[in-house]
């Protein structure tokens, strides 16, 4: 019998295992390793940020879900990995650290065959003086990163809403908090459902809603933007993202490394090096995303985590991490099986593994300071990548160590992004797009680096019906009900 | 002055970049031609998913 451990149930992780519990059946274990008791469809926190939903609509107990998949649960977090084992034990490990479960604090070495973390993001608040403390946020801004997040934000925002409503003007600010975020398609989203929620209340007139951003242009979305077949044009996504500013009179500060965040007011620095504040009643900043710290050591108990991780905390895999500059960048960078380069038996989904280098072009303010955007490693690339791991993984336990391993470069796939710009099943709006590649391969794909005619682009009532569709298809399928497998990625 | 134009007398930034005049907008939220754009767009998204796979 042979074991796979699984760290992180969020879209790669619960992708990986519910796949691999399926296939592998009773002759194997699947083993989650994930700290939260809960499943979090994290695309719809936006509307949970706004008051559409509550947060019990967004999420659900995985326990249940486990049980019925066969899959052994473990509400810890890992905290390292012993991929040689140790003195006298050869089998790897990972140590891990109760959350819950009536085992709080209790530590325990979790044995392995083959593990795959799919941890996601750390998110960094810390980064950012004022913004938050480690993983913590901070006082002065809130987040949309968690359900308990957009809870809190929703409450906030109620409070700017009821001031609006007695005539005081308010200011509102959503964007990055730092020059090396990514997640900008949040911020668009919770930027314009809080438009579109303040028309609905009839206060709009007395806020002022900005938008700030590590993204040099808008629409840049950390994948250097993308042209796409609109009206007959292949256009910009900058023209198509800059007209829907302009009609919802949202203003706009791009290209901006947010340095400081205080009651009220931040500090940044722009890319021509120039420094600025701006002033706020509430501020919605995404956090910069890094690797959620785990660490590793070899059988001797030397410290081998910079071997197994990259500088910014996420799983080396094999992605061709030679720095280069953005001239010689390619789309055979990118990495195909996400399997690590030392320990072959060790795998990386979704957000947790280390890209080669960002998408974007990447940018320095005239004063040094880098401010781009970080590659976005959205759900349904998170969940393909996921389930390729799976079988990777289930193949190399049922048919030997030379099993073929399979493949899913996000330079080779798709992305289907529907951002909301607006709740209601009547008036809502979303801005429904996809973009092939993700990373664009200008070696296939000369003009713009992306086919034009799988990236295509528009806003309107049906993105909203195909966003709020997909809030529940996700849900249905992560829960495993009948016909689970049939929904794709 | 038309509702689409209130915007571009804002800033700059708006004066430069293109706002959806009335048609368009009513387009965006008219229930037929969202239904039609719905089926449409799944059409295709669900190609691109295919692609991905
Ligand atoms: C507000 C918001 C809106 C978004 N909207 C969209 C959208 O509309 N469309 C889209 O495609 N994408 C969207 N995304 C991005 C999408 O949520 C991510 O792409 C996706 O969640 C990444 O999956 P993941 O499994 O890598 O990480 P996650 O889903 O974050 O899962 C990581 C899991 O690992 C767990 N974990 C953390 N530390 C440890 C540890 N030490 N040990 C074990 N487990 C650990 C976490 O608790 C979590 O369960 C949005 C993101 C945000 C924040």
């Amino acid at each position: 019998m042979a074991r796979l451990v699984v760290l992180g149930g969020g879209v790669a992780g619960h992708t990986t295992a519910t796949f691999a519990a399926k296939w592998l059946g009773k002759e194997h274990e699947v083993v989650v390793v994930t700290p939260n008791a809960k499943w979090n469809w994290i695309p719809s926190n936006i509307w949970v940020g706004v008051g559409e939903m509550s947060k019990e609509e967004v999420t659900f107990d995985l326990a249940p879900v486990y049980e019925k998949a066969g899959i052994t649960f473990k509400q810890a977090k890992a905290v390292s990995i012993n991929p040689e084992g140790k003195e006298g034990a050869d089998k790897p490990f990972v140590t891990i650290e109760y959350t819950g479960q009536g085992k709080a604090g209790e530590s325990e070495e979790v044995t392995y065959d083959y593990i795959v973390n799919a941890t996601g993001p750390k998110l960094n608040f810390g980064a950012t003086p004022g913004l938050g403390e480690g993983s913590q946020i901070g006082e002065n801004t809130v987040s949309v990163c968690t359900a308990d997040h957009a809870v809190h934000a929703n409450q906030e925002l109620r409070k700017i809403f009821e001031k609006a409503a007695k005539g005081e003007k308010q200011k509102i600010l959503v964007g990055t908090g730092h020059g090396m975020c990514t997640c900008q398609g949040a911020a668009f989203e919770y930027i314009f459902n809080i438009e579109h929620e303040a028309r609905k209340a009839g206060v709009r007139d007395n806020l002022e809603i900005k938008w700030i951003s590590n993204e040099s242009f808008l629409g840049d979305f950390g994948m250097g933007g993308l042209h796409m077949k609109v009206g007959g044009y292949v256009v910009s996504s900058r023209i198509f993202t800059e007209s829907l500013f302009a009609e919802r009179g949202v203003e706009y500060i791009t290209g901006a490394h947010v340095s400081k965040v205080e009651k009220g007011k931040v500090d940044y620095e722009l890319l021509d090096g120039s420094t600025g504040e701006e002033p706020f009643d509430f501020a919605m900043l995404i956090p910069p995303f890094a690797g959620v710290g785990l660490k590793a050591y070899n059988k001797a108990g030397e410290d081998i985590t910079d071997t197994v991780f990259a500088p910014n905390g996420f799983m080396k895999v094999d992605a061709d991490y030679t720095p280069k500059p953005y001239e010689e960048w390619k789309a055979s960078d990118w990495p195909r099986k996400y399997q690590n380069p030392t320990y072959s038996n060790m795998f990386a989904a979704g957000i947790a593994f280390a890209p080669p280098h960002i998408i974007s072009k990447p940018m320095k303010s005239a004063n040094g300071t880098p401010i781009n955007p970080t590659p976005p490693r959205t759900g349904m690339p998170s969940g393909i990548i996921g389930k390729a791991v799976a079988h990777s993984v289930c193949d190399l336990i049922q048919n030997g160590a030379n099993a073929h391993l399979h493949e899913a470069s996000m330079a080779e796939m798709g992305a289907a992004c529907v951002a909301s710009a607006g709740k209601g099943w009547m008036d809502g709006q979303a801005a429904a797009m996809t973009v092939y590649p993700v990373v664009p391969d200008y070696e296939k794909y000369p003009g713009t680096g992306r086919d034009t005619d799988y990236t295509f682009g528009e806003i309107g009532l049906a993105g909203h019906w195909i966003k709020h569709i997909l809030h529940y298809l996700f849900i249905y399928k992560a829960k495993l009900k009948p016909g689970w497998t049939l929904i794709p990625e | 002055m038309k509702q689409e134009e209130v915007n571009f007398a804002l800033n700059d930034q708006f004066n430069q970049s293109m706002i959806p005049g009335r048609f368009a907008r009513a387009m965006r939220t008219c229930k037929i031609w969202q239904f039609i754009r719905f089926m449409i767009l799944n059409i295709k998204m669900i190609i691109v998913v295919r692609k991905s796979h």
